[in-house]
């Protein structure tokens, strides 16, 4: 196994701090190519509907200018108003919901598109991939990441369109009633604009600070309280309190600061708003005194100016969202960039009516092209013989297993199976000639029968009761809740590891390919449920070539060669016999491992 | 609730100050609008007054008015600062004594809570507390007061728009109510498409190798696109419903404007008193919104701290019970020890057994046979349910629990590691001399490992000592068992990931260096017990075997069997 690990997030840093945003931005509008026409439409939609709601201000501006309170009230003229009014928000509202929920249908196709096309790049990416990388890492792209894009998609596009939209509109509008009164705004919006910015600048970091003390604190919360009963073991609780002490204070303080300076924009946006209005009351009442303007042009520009000034901030914030989900994207697009498994040459043959004759020709490897790590390795396995690995826990063992499936390519030397160049066969057909049972066992939520059937689509019932009967577990899968249909999954079977290495098993002996690689190892499995494990590997194991990571003296002495792995590369290769007679290595190990000191 | 918000009485004068700030500020932006109709409807238009005062007047109501808005602001501000200042320590006091709590849980009361679940209490349930009572300070007064206020204004300049004004808004309420009641129904199905195709993920991250190697790539894909297609089907659904809230929030909202001017008309009111109602009807709702989302963090606060609440009123002081020393000359004694963590079936059944200083117990078995259910009870995590357990002759119930453990140096099973240095991890807050402590890792053939570090004892852990591997954590756990010098070592499975070859060397220098010290050792592998004094063999909580290595191969079947296994199945 590599022993490098790669952060999916970590490739931004050694690539260079900055999101290529380029390249972000090329690859989402392939995304959004089928939706262009779409959109367009959305996009109309959402204008139309912000001119409607922008034109209401001025309508109910006329209509307060015909309230006569002395009385001659021109009734039917309001009434006018009033219905131009409501038709008006009517079709406005109505357009808004069009346009979001087209949006939602974009992002949502749009998400999908990409999952699927993550997901099956992941499918085709090489083992590599997934053995220097975290699982939960690949999950928080292929779920977290894309929905921020896609929310960034749902909500922002809309909404800076409609805020642009609004800032000119109004700004026309307010144009419109009194030029004079909109210079009001040559002194509030830069003034909130650089408020905000200000703000902004500073808050940003004291928030990143405030959720990375957090982050502290809760690890060490979740750290400490897993082992809670050692802290009480050795009596050391007050110590753990007062690190803990610290951590909470340094969020606490941490917390306070950023929320002081957090909590600071709200009433700032406020106070200009509001420096606004004041302004605009009193120069509008001067200028009403001369004449040049109506209380309703009064009212109509305080509407206005309220929509007018909203979407200023409103622009400021998304900008933050714009770039987290824009870093999300660049995530995705990555693990996309990736390269896959080379795919196999054109004139790869598929193996067939394989016997299980294995040569191997002083092979070189290494996960990293720099450290070599198995030099020159030869070995010749006829049909049916049994090769064991032997070696201590990281001496390399599933390396031979990586190269002989292919998960990775060696650097040097050749494999031949039957006698033909492995890397003149199809990939596929080498690995359909093996089967694995690791120690891992890997079980997927579905059914028993699902599970056991995996391998092969075409098997019906009778075949997979007759493996299990064969390794052993028909009688505890009838005694399932459902039997063979019975779902597994984390919660609802009760089933123990050593049943599921027996599921694992029946899987192997249904595929019943001509090479078998085994990992013998069966740790944390009670006494019987071992020897039933043991006897089913033998049944699995007749006539076949095996190739098995070997814990058991039986298997190891029985084995037709032996190799020996340390510090990753093959040391020593013979018969038990012949290896013991070196006295190297192996004999070492055997003395260590199997007599008491 | 009661007892977390009286974590916010040491900080009542901060929180009252900071309320009466906050509601100068409302108040504050109240008045903005009044002041807004009065230059309009009593000043400009009134016949009665000269240019001149008219001017004079205007430009004073406009101070008035920024007046006002810098009120707002600092009383805002200001308000704010004292909030945060009040919340944050009250989660702090809070967070403390929860910690405190759950360090002096006992074992029982922490299977009771679960690991997870008081995780999850002390991080997300002690954030979403501090949201609620920020929030709640911040917003959750001035809403009611912005509210309250303008309705009174509104009543006093003109009950019959304001009755018109006060219909639109349980319309929004009832809107926005509905929407929300529609949509939660959806947002779990949402939720558990998502889990489906996290798992789903998961899985095949898990089981690259399986699924390459039967070639199942398209396969996988294809069910991953069904996954995926109907989680987006039903997402957009949840969009349909919630994309809703806006549009016809602010519909609403607008024929309500188109209302209020209709009614004013009708009765005939002036034009500045309509434009002061359409101030108070924009604020009345946004504070009904602001309020609106108020309740979510209330209701999701509460729950949380009653969660915490539940862990704080745990009593954990601790019971001894006075009982005479006795005279055996064992080191640890079990005597007709039976135990069962949920009451139901023992775990344990009467064990009994007996060892002196010095010695070694080895305890074999399957997972699940009750062997560190003995180590439990022997450092007194649990109190047996029938007979008794002696350290030094003395019931364990009858110490402190502080004084019985200062006996034991314990590697449990998958015990934990700090992300801090090896140092810090061996020597575990006790403040060991560095001569104990080089002793024991040499012993627990560390040092090798250790010298090889550029920062050596220094060296850092990562988040669950990822950067080491297996059998050098269980070296680095077995180091800080050994630290102390202890009376008595207990090592749980704890030198599984070894090697023979280090295994071995292990129990040799275990015997050279600790020789004096009481040994209880756990383990699935016979040759880690082989050499022990006495040998227990559990199966389901019994036991079925005892005595030393070759008087148990003779007479204990089972012990026999693991042993043919272990060692070379049917050619041994």
């Amino acid at each position: 196994m590599p022993e490098q690990r790669i952060n999916i997030s970590d490739t931004r840093n050694i690539k260079g701090k900055k999101v290529d945003k380029k390249f972000v931005l090329l690859n989402l509008l392939k995304y959004l190519r089928p939706f262009i026409p779409l959109l367009c439409l959305v996009l109309f939609f959402n204008v139309v509907s912000t001119v409607l709601s922008l034109v209401g201000p001025k309508l109910c501006g006329l209509a307060i200018d015909e309230i006569k309170p002395g009385g001659g009230t021109d009734f039917d003229k309001i009434l006018l108003y009033a219905l131009i009014l409501i038709g008006v928000y009517i079709l406005s509202a109505l357009l808004e919901y069009l346009s979001s929920i087209g949006m939602a249908y974009i992002s949502r196709g749009t998400v999908k598109k990409m999952r699927s096309d993550l997901f099956a790049h992941l499918e085709k990416l090489p083992v590599g991939f997934f053995d220097v990388r975290q699982a939960g890492d690949i999950i928080s792209v292929l779920s977290y990441d894309i929905d921020t894009v896609g929310e960034s998609l749902a909500n922002d596009v809309i909404i800076v369109l409609k805020s642009v939209v609004l800032i000119i509109g109004s700004l026309v509008m307010m144009l419109t009633i009194a030029p004079l009164l909109v210079l009001v705004f040559a002194v509030t919006v830069p003034l909130s604009v650089i408020m905000t910015r200000f703000i902004v600048r500073r808050v940003q970091p004291l928030f990143r600070a405030r959720s990375a003390k957090l982050g502290q604190l809760n690890g060490y919360v979740e750290e400490i309280t897993t082992g809670q009963k050692t802290t009480r073991a050795y009596g050391c609780e007050e110590k753990m309190i007062a690190d803990f002490e610290v951590k909470n204070r340094d969020a606490i303080d941490a917390y306070s600061k950023a929320e002081y300076y957090g909590t600071i924009s709200g009433p700032s946006v406020g106070l200009v708003n509001n420096i606004s209005l004041t302004l605009v009351s009193v120069f509008g009442a001067l200028m009403f005194m001369n004449g040049s303007i109506s209380p309703g042009q009064i009212s109509s520009f305080i509407l206005y100016s309220r929509k007018f000034s909203g979407p200023i901030n409103e622009i400021a914030n998304i900008m933050g969202e714009f770039q987290s989900a824009i870093a999300a994207a660049e995530r995705v697009f990555r693990v996309l960039e990736e390269p896959p498994e080379p795919s196999d040459p054109i004139d790869a043959r598929e193996l067939k009516d394989v016997r299980g004759n294995v040569k191997i020709e002083d092979l070189t490897f290494g996960y990293d092209k720099k450290k070599t790590i198995i030099h020159d390795l030869s070995l010749s396995v006829e049909q049916g013989q049994v090769v064991a690995i032997v070696g201590h826990t990281g001496a390399g063992k599933t390396t031979i297993i990586n190269l002989l499936m292919r998960f990775y390519d060696p650097d040097g030397g050749k494999i031949y199976i039957d006698g033909q160049d492995t890397r003149t066969l199809t990939r596929a057909s080498v690995r359909r000639a093996f089967t694995m049972v690791l120690q891992d066992t890997w079980l997927f939520a579905g059914t028993v029968f699902e599970n056991i059937a995996y391998g092969d689509p075409d098997v019906d019932r009778e075949d997979v009761e007759r493996v299990c009967k064969a390794a052993k577990i028909h009688s505890f899968i009838t005694r399932l809740p459902n039997g063979y249909d019975t779902v597994l999954n984390e919660n609802a079977v009760n089933i123990s590891k050593g049943q599921k290495q027996l599921l694992t098993i029946a899987r192997a002996m249904l595929l019943d390919s001509p090479m078998l690689i085994l990992d013998e190892a069966t740790s944390n499995v009670d006494t019987r449920t071992e020897q039933i494990i043991q006897d089913a590997m033998k049944e699995l194991m007749k006539g076949k070539t095996c190739f098995v990571i070997a814990h058991r003296l039986s298997t190891i002495r029985n084995a037709d060669k032996i190799l020996v792995m340390r510090d990753g590369d093959v040391v020593e290769q013979g018969t038990h016999e012949s290896l013991m007679r070196l006295g190297g290595y192996y004999s070492k190990l055997y003395y260590s491992q199997f007599e008491s000191e | 609730m009661k007892k977390t918000l009286r974590y916010l009485r040491p900080y009542g004068g901060t929180v009252v100050a900071g309320l009466i700030l906050k509601f100068i500020g409302a108040v504050a932006e109240l008045f903005l609008p009044l002041l807004l109709e009065y230059i309009i409807n009593d000043v400009a238009t009134n016949a009665a007054l000269s240019h001149d005062n008219k001017i004079n007047m205007i430009i004073f109501l406009g101070i008035a008015m920024l007046g006002c808005s810098f009120a707002a602001l600092f009383g805002n501000v200001f308000a704010n600062r004292l909030t945060v200042k009040s919340s944050g320590n009250m989660t702090h006091d809070l967070r403390y004594d929860l910690f405190k709590k759950t360090c002096y849980l006992s074992s029982r009361q922490v299977d009771e809570f679960g690991v997870p679940s008081l995780i999850s209490r002390l991080t997300s349930d002690s954030y979403y507390v501090n949201q609620m009572v920020a929030r709640t300070l911040r917003l959750g007064v001035r809403a009611p007061i912005l509210i309250l206020g303008g309705t009174i204004l509104a009543f006093w300049r003109d009950p019959v728009l304001a009755c018109v004004l006060l219909g639109c808004v349980p319309l929004v309420g009832v809107a926005i109510f509905v929407i929300t009641k529609k949509s939660v129904p959806i947002y779990f199905g949402v939720q558990k498409r998502q889990d489906d195709m996290v798992r789903k993920v998961q899985e095949n991250v898990t089981g690259v190798r399986v699924i390459k190697a039967l070639d199942k790539g398209e396969y996988e894909t294809e069910r991953f696109d069904a996954l995926v297609k109907d989680l987006a089907a039903e997402e957009f659904k949840a969009n349909k419903i919630m994309s809703l809230s806006h549009p016809v929030a602010t519909l609403i909202l607008n024929l309500g404007l188109v209302a209020i001017i209709a009614a004013g008309a009708a009765l005939g009111s002036k034009s500045g008193t309509v434009l002061a109602f359409l101030q108070y009807f924009v604020i009345i709702l946004n504070a009904m919104i602001a309020l609106s989302k108020i309740f979510v963090v209330i209701s999701r606060g509460s729950a949380s701290a009653a969660r915490i609440e539940k862990v704080l009123d745990t009593d954990v002081s601790e019971t001894t019970e006075s009982s005479q020393k006795r005279n055996t000359g064992y080191k640890i004694q079990f005597e007709n020890v039976s135990f069962s963590y949920n009451g139901v079936k023992d775990n344990l059944h009467d064990i009994d057994f007996g060892i002196y200083a010095g010695q070694t117990l080895g305890i074999i078995g399957a997972t699940g046979s009750g062997k560190s259910t003995i180590i439990n009870l022997m450092m007194r995590f649990y109190d047996p349910d029938g007979g008794a357990v002696y350290v030094d002759d003395v019931n364990v119930k009858s110490y402190r629990v502080k004084e019985l453990r200062k006996k034991f140096g314990v590697a449990f099973q998958n015990d934990f590691l700090m992300a801090d240095t090896l140092k810090e991890n061996i020597d575990y807050g006790r403040d060991l001399d560095d001569e104990m402590i080089n002793k024991a890792i040499i012993s627990a053939r560390a040092s090798e490992f250790i010298d090889a570090l550029p920062d050596k004892l220094e060296h850092r852990l990562a988040q669950k000592a990822n950067n080491l591997s297996g059998g050098q954590k269980q070296r680095i756990l077995i180091a800080r068992a050994l630290a102390a010098h202890p009376e008595i070592l207990i090592l749980d499975d704890s030198s599984s990931a070894l090697d023979y070859e280090t295994d071995a060397a292990l129990r040799r220098s275990l015997k050279k260096d600790y020789d004096d010290i009481t040994k209880v050792i756990v383990a699935q592998r016979i040759s880690a017990i082989k050499n022990a004094d006495l040998i227990l063999v559990m199966d389901d909580g019994e036991i079925i075997g005892r005595g030393k290595h070759d008087e148990l191969m003779a007479s204990c079947e089972e012990y026999a069997m693991i042993y043919a296994t272990q060692m070379g199945g049917d050619n041994a």
